[in-house]
């Protein structure tokens, strides 16, 4: 149910990193989930509800799923336990529960369509570029 | 010719697509948690509780687990210890808000409407109308559901996951998420035991399988078995945390 809430809060975000960067529209929003976070296939289901209407509702969303792994201070080794909720070392069988990775629910980067800039903005544009014809 | 829409008007170099007259694709890196606006609301109000001298708990369970029944009969017993103020967290009504005002401690209820949970916005604001003493306790009752609450800080000192035992003793397996943020596992309606296939001994095991540092106790706030045990721990973590707000604070003035 809450996946709607994360889809909710991710779009509220490209939102806002869109506008300050002066874009009407997202074209691809990139995330990463951890396997802890459970709502990996569910964000993409809810995705396109939460954009609906926003700077979002054309964008592609690719999400980057992160394996969970943990530290097994007994066998002093990075571990992948066997199961997604299963914090014993698959080795020497006993708990690990300091995760390394999987806990992870980021927005990695957005990719930005930029307005056209007006026949009158040009100039600004020359200005802007250092090396270009005077 | 333009590497990237394959027109000849372009007179800006290499690299300067950004302010061709086609209008232009950016990639911006960003790098940020995607609940990072529930986690600053939830910081602030760590901060605030932990100035005021608040032990705060988050109390997550499915609907029917008997939180309202415990937390009534625990502001009883603790009413002569430790002030208590109530927060409580349903879709509708406020009922439960009700039998706990009738105790007379301070509460407020916060509905959440479509919400499946609380996050750290609406307690903020909660906080704002609600009296806190110093050196108290604030139960934060959350909206009956065993999945979402789980992954919202709402800027409390710890979660506490109360499985009744008519609910099964596989829910730990099939609700891991509640169980793996929670710091204390409560079994309540022990009373219940004679009469529900419930193996105490099973359920703990899968709760410690999902996370091995989880503290556990079994009560029945009917009878009034065990509530002593939670008393205490309730009284013994308060205390804890606020002698580490005492160190915390003395660091800050040397």
């Amino acid at each position: 149910m809450h996946e709607l809430t994360i889809a909710s809060a991710l779009v509220d975000q490209v939102c806002d990193h869109a506008a300050r960067a002066g874009a009407e529209r997202v074209t691809e929003i990139r995330v990463r989930m951890g396997a802890l976070s459970g709502v990996a296939r569910a964000l993409y289901f809810c995705f396109p509800a939460a954009a609906r209407g926003t700077a979002c509702a054309d964008a592609v969303l690719r999400i980057e799923e992160v394996p969970l792994t943990v530290m097994c201070t007994t066998c002093d080794a990075v571990k992948t336990p066997a199961a997604r909720y299963n914090f014993r070392c698959p080795d020497c069988g006993r708990p690990t529960p300091k995760v390394l990775t999987g806990r992870e629910m980021q927005l990695v980067a957005i990719e930005l369509d930029k307005p056209r800039p007006q026949a009158g903005t040009r100039q600004i544009n020359t200005e802007a570029m250092p090396g270009s014809p005077t | 010719m333009c590497g990237v829409c394959g027109c000849s008007d372009h007179h800006f170099g290499e690299g300067a697509h950004t302010g061709h007259t086609h209008g232009a694709a950016e990639l911006l890196h960003i790098e940020q948690d995607i609940l990072a606006k529930n986690d600053r609301y939830a910081g602030e109000n760590r901060r605030l509780l932990k100035r005021a001298g608040v032990f705060a708990l988050n109390l997550v369970s499915s609907p029917g687990s008997g939180k309202t029944t415990l937390l009534v009969k625990t502001i009883e017993a603790l009413k002569s210890t430790l002030p208590v103020a109530v927060l409580e967290g349903d879709q509708e009504t406020s009922l439960d808000a009700e039998r706990i005002g009738a105790t007379g401690v301070p509460s407020l209820q916060i509905n959440t409407g479509r919400g499946c949970h609380l996050d750290a916005h609406m307690v903020g604001h909660a906080l704002e109308s609600l009296p806190l003493k110093r050196q108290s306790i604030l139960f934060v009752e959350n909206v009956g559901n065993l999945v979402c609450p789980a992954g919202f800080d709402l800027g409390e000192a710890g979660k506490v996951a109360i499985l009744s035992v008519t609910e099964g003793d596989d829910k730990p397996l099939k609700y891991p998420d509640a169980f793996a943020a929670s710091r204390l596992m409560i079994l309540s309606k022990i009373d219940l035991l004679p009469h529900v296939d419930f193996d105490v001994g099973r359920c703990i095991g899968h709760a410690r399988a999902i996370n091995p540092d989880i503290a556990v106790l079994q009560l029945s706030a009917k009878t009034g078995d065990g509530m002593e045990a939670w008393i205490d721990w309730l009284v013994n973590s308060a205390s804890r945390a606020s002698r580490g707000q005492l160190v915390e604070a003395s660091a800050c003035m040397s």
